[in-house]
């Protein structure tokens, strides 16, 4: 175990970092902006390893932990720790946060030295939040982790961009100020704001009711679920790339990482009560999202529906409350985190070289482009679920958990299994396949990919094929977790 | 042989608590008489008098705070001092915010500089006079231990601040600023006096502990409230006018948008204090005994305020306007915690942890207030108000530097963590969710959502749109940037480590009730 602070130094070497992109200033410096940011973001990716690799699968109980008193007015510490559950977020942030600065390289020419500081302090803002073991901490990291991404969205986004950004913070502001208020209850019913001791707190089941509702609104719209979710296409299709790619693969993790670290552990006789309601919400996610998927003519909406529809498994694994149906919940969500990125970095690609998302702008992509449709038909074959890709094991361990609990939930579940591979492949189908566009003079302008772009995805086609054939090294993190996770919902709290 | 007896009776009172008071009232009327020496039309002499007795008073309160007021040693009670007759307390609560209040109009002043200079028709001697005797004022008002010396400070806090609004006497706007201020302030010093007769005819005294004492006395003896109550209605009434607190808000909007900026400022900033520490004397020191009405009275006025002032907020279109629409909403969240302080059963302890984060909701409320304003006055140029929503427009691309501050002005009043406003709404919220009004804390937060919106505009306004091609170059001195970035980064800091602050609010709340 080392001695070093990783978790601090997760959260403040990006942050550090942006403040230092902030200060090369205009964009006459951007190719220094560039430069420190990918610098400070490998840093930062570089000082999570030992998080891993230190990482004791047999201990129960946060590790890395720190404590430092705060503020002693609101009995508010700096208190941080990382368990099996959240360990691998912290690594999946640090890691997508490195592609996003390779992403903006070069689609990004205006304001380069903000773009990319506000992509490094989002990313250890997330960090915090996934390694924040003391209430307060959590709230401050997870409310203004919305401000970085609201510019992002704003700023750099496509021309509906300001009714997205303001769209996406306000719904995720109502749901964190339910959870301000929900905070200070337990604050004012247990004294402490350490998220370990909320957990062993006794709630009437009235009062875990209303903490669930308040925590559920809070989560729920992150997720997003079914029917709180219309705020992420329009985020998603407004967004510039290196956006959508932190939308879809962290920021969304935080509303599942939020139920697990709150909904079920402290109010689980609530969670119990209420487990019927959340898992019609999931299968409707399922189910009619991914029916909408089909119908999406913009790429960036399909797989923004894709990940609502993806989410909705991580979230009916979690109210199935056993060990194979969390686990595959987690290992769907870190899947998710690599493919959607992937999904999102390929359609970005496209749009380069296009300024276009709609699917019938394209075709015949595969004559000029052989390598990029290469490696998108790996993000999309992972994204419909092919077993040996990540997005197979987690909806596998999922449905098989569906299928012990109830048959038509299971039915239901693995209805996924033929939506997502309807709606992927037929958009890979028109857009790579086909005809070549019909707009000959814009299509000679897709040209392969170059050397970095290249990078981006291998890197990611080389995490989704590993996943998917030895998920162990995911899984093996997590069980003592998730088994201490399942005995807390066991046991009743009044 | 009458000479003699008067000279018997008369007891020489002690003037030392009030020495801050007396040295500023000296000093502005001397600035009074040496302006008139000063030819230059910018009045530099004036102004570096006046920056400087502010600073004296400041440090003449600290210095009689922590030498006279502080216990002795841990542990022993703080010292209050009474004098002239009992109509004027020194406690550690009035030294530390006149401290503030003195504190914040040196820096109203010093963002006003160029804004003034800018700006003919202002009279700068008379300007820099006016601001001191309005200090004076507030310093009397949060020294007041006497319904008399209350109404006095107040008087002379108003009456500087509408002849400040009036100064430019050629703009009809600020005229007419003036008028509605003057009028409408005059009727709320009338409804205050109506209901301190009232107070006076059923106590027979003026005197605020004394109040306090017959109000508990018939409170006990269950003799009939009715005219106590009538009187609270009226004081309160008169409270929530000074405060500016929905319904008796009217005159806000119209003030903050007529008055030039650098008058707004010093409306905006330095008076809620005064205007806290008069509600803190005359409701909790005064009037403890009815607690549960006037808590009824300010939750209702609180949740009026954050409601409508979040509300018109949004259709703002004049960014001082929509300021004042936020002030009206962030006295409201103010108010709740104050309403919120007492509970039944009365745990000493969390009542003052309530007024104490009220007293930091209205400290860095000022704190952040002072930057917006003098952000909005470092815009502005001769013959040009940056007042509108549209000034703000792509700020983020003809000065990246000036909309970050904004930026951080904006999340902090939206309450926003790492800011400052989001620790004093979550200090108020606090103390709601303890004193059990659940329903209360949840409408403060939606209200926060709504108010969210129009900071929110702000910031897309500078950041995600495109600046117009012909705005002006943004010109501004290294110490007006200096000043503006200590102030934002006071705002972010006490965000991040609040603890010295907050212990500071409740120490003085502690030792002064």
């Amino acid at each position: 175990m080392s001695s070093y602070p990783l978790l601090s130094l997760a959260i403040w070497i990006p942050v550090a970092a942006g403040f230092v992109v902030l200060a090369t200033g205009a964009d006459r410096n951007a190719a220094l902006a560039r430069r420190i940011a990918l610098a400070g973001a490998t840093l930062g990716f570089l000082v999570t390893l030992p998080l891993y690799l230190g990482f004791d699968v047999t201990k129960s109980g946060m590790q890395f932990e720190e404590i430092h008193a705060w503020i002693p007015h609101f009995n508010a510490y700096y208190r941080l720790g990382v368990d099996g559950i959240s360990l691998l977020f912290v690594l999946l942030n640090s890691f997508v946060t490195v592609l996003v600065a390779l992403a903006g390289w070069r689609s990004i020419q205006e304001k380069v030295a903000q773009y990319h500081a506000a992509f490094l302090i989002m990313s250890g803002l997330m960090n915090g939040i996934f390694s924040a073991m003391d209430g307060f901490l959590f709230y401050v990291f997870f409310e203004a982790s919305l401000v970085p991404l609201y510019l992002i969205v704003g700023v750099w986004g496509g021309p509906r961009r300001i009714y997205a950004a303001i769209k996406f913070f306000l719904y995720t502001l109502l749901g964190s100020l339910l959870f301000l208020v929900s905070i200070l209850y337990l604050l004012s019913r247990s004294g402490s704001f350490a998220i370990l001791d909320w957990h062993l707190l006794p709630l009437t089941l009235n009062e875990q009711i209303w903490l669930f509702i308040a925590f559920f609104v809070a989560f729920a719209v992150k997720v997003p679920m079914f029917p709180l979710h219309t705020w992420l296409p329009d985020a998603h299709v407004e967004a510039p790339t290196g956006g959508s790619v932190v939308l879809a693969a962290i920021a969304l993790k935080l509303g599942a990482y939020g139920f697990l670290r709150f909904s079920l552990p402290v109010t689980p006789d609530a969670a119990h009560e209420l487990a019927g309601f959340m898992i019609a919400l999931s299968l409707i996610a399922v189910v009619y999202i991914g029916l909408v998927a089909l119908a999406q003519t913009d790429m960036k909406k399909l797989v923004a529906y894709s990940s609502i529809s993806h989410m909705g498994f991580v979230t009916l694994g979690f109210f199935m409350f056993s060990a194979l149906s969390i686990e595959g919940a987690l290992v769907q969500m870190i899947s998710h985190g690599f493919v959607s990125a992937a999904m999102f970095l390929c359609i970005g690609v496209l749009y380069d070289r296009m300024h276009s998302r709609q699917i019938a702008d394209y075709g015949g992509v595969v004559n000029t482009m052989p390598r990029f449709a290469a490696l998108f038909m790996l993000f999309a074959m992972a994204n419909a679920g092919l077993p040996a890709t990540s997005g197979f094991v987690g909806e596998f361990m999922v449905i098989l958990a569906a299928v012990q609990f109830n048959f038509w939930v299971a039915f239901a579940a693995a209805s996924t299994l033929i939506l997502g591979a309807a709606y992927t492949l037929w958009m890979y189908k028109r857009v790579i396949f086909g005809a070549i566009a019909r707009d000959a003079v814009r299509a000679r302008a897709l040209t392969d990919l170059s050397g970095r772009e290249c990078l981006i995805l291998v890197l990611l086609a080389c995490c989704v094929l590993g996943m998917g054939l030895y998920p162990q090294a995911f899984t093996k993190v997590m069980h003592v977790s998730v088994n201490d996770l399942l005995q807390h919902l066991a046991l009743r709290k009044y | 042989m009458v000479t003699t007896a008067m000279f018997e009776n008369f007891v020489l009172p002690n003037f030392l608590p009030a020495a801050p008071e007396i040295f500023l009232l000296f000093m502005a009327c001397l600035i009074l008489l040496v302006d008139l020496a000063v030819r230059s039309p910018r009045r530099g002499v004036t102004f570096t008098l006046t920056q400087v007795t502010l600073a004296v008073t400041a440090l003449l309160t600290v210095w009689h705070g922590v030498t006279d007021l502080m216990p002795p040693a841990p542990g022993e009670p703080a010292r209050a001092v009474l004098t002239f007759h009992n109509m004027f307390i020194a406690d550690l609560l009035g030294a530390f915010l006149k401290t503030l209040a003195c504190l914040s109009v040196m820096a109203s002043l010093a963002y006003s500089r160029r804004y003034l200079d800018d700006r003919e028709g202002i009279p700068k001697g008379e300007y820099c006079v006016l601001a001191l005797f309005s200090t004076l004022g507030m310093m009397v008002m949060i020294s007041a231990h006497h319904f008399l010396s209350l109404y006095l400070g107040l008087e002379i806090l108003s009456l500087s601040l509408c002849a400040l609004t009036a100064l430019q006497r050629d703009n009809v706007v600020a005229s007419e600023a003036a008028m509605k201020y003057f009028v409408l302030g005059a009727l709320a010093s009338g409804m205050l006096l109506y209901g301190m007769s009232m107070l006076y005819g059923v106590t027979g005294s003026l005197e605020i502990t004394e109040v306090a004492e017959q109000v508990r006395a018939i409170y006990k003896m269950r003799t009939d409230m009715t005219v106590l109550v009538f009187g609270l209605v009226f004081l309160v009434a008169g409270l929530a006018f000074k405060l500016g607190v929905v319904p008796f808000h009217m005159w806000l909007p119209d003030v903050y948008h007529g008055a030039p900026t650098s008058v707004t400022l010093l409306i905006a900033a330095a008076p809620k204090l005064a205007a806290f520490a008069m509600i803190l004397r005359l409701l909790v020191g005064g009037l403890s005994g009815l607690f549960a009405d006037w808590q009824s009275m300010l939750m209702l006025l609180a949740v009026l305020s954050m409601g409508l002032g979040n509300l018109v907020a949004i259709a703002q279109h004049n960014i001082k306007r929509m300021l004042a629409w936020s002030a009206i909403a962030h006295m409201g969240f103010m108010l709740l915690g104050l309403a919120s302080g007492v509970v039944r059963g009365g745990n000493r302890h969390i009542v003052l942890e309530a007024y104490a984060a009220s007293l930091f909701y209205m400290v860095t409320y000022v704190l952040a207030t002072l930057a917006v304003f003098g952000l909005i006055m470092l815009l502005s140029r001769r013959g040009f108000e940056s007042d509108n929503l549209e000034d703000f427009r792509g700020l983020n691309q003809r000065s990246p530097w000036f909309a970050a501050m904004m930026l951080i002005m904006m999340l902090s009043l939206a309450g926003i963590p790492f800011f400052v406003g989001f620790v004093a709404k979550f200090a108020v919220l606090e103390s709601v969710i303890v004193s059990k009004h659940y329903w209360l804390a949840v409408l403060a937060v939606l209200f926060s959502l709504i108010g969210a919106f129009f900071y929110l505009r702000v910031i897309w306004i500078m950041y995600c749109d495109e600046a117009n091609e012909n705005a002006a170059p943004i010109e501004a001195s290294f110490a007006d940037k200096t000043l503006l970035s200590v102030n934002s980064a006071l705002v972010a800091a006490i965000g991040i480590f609040p603890q010295f602050l907050l212990n500071a609010c409740g120490y003085v709340l502690a030792r002064s009730f």
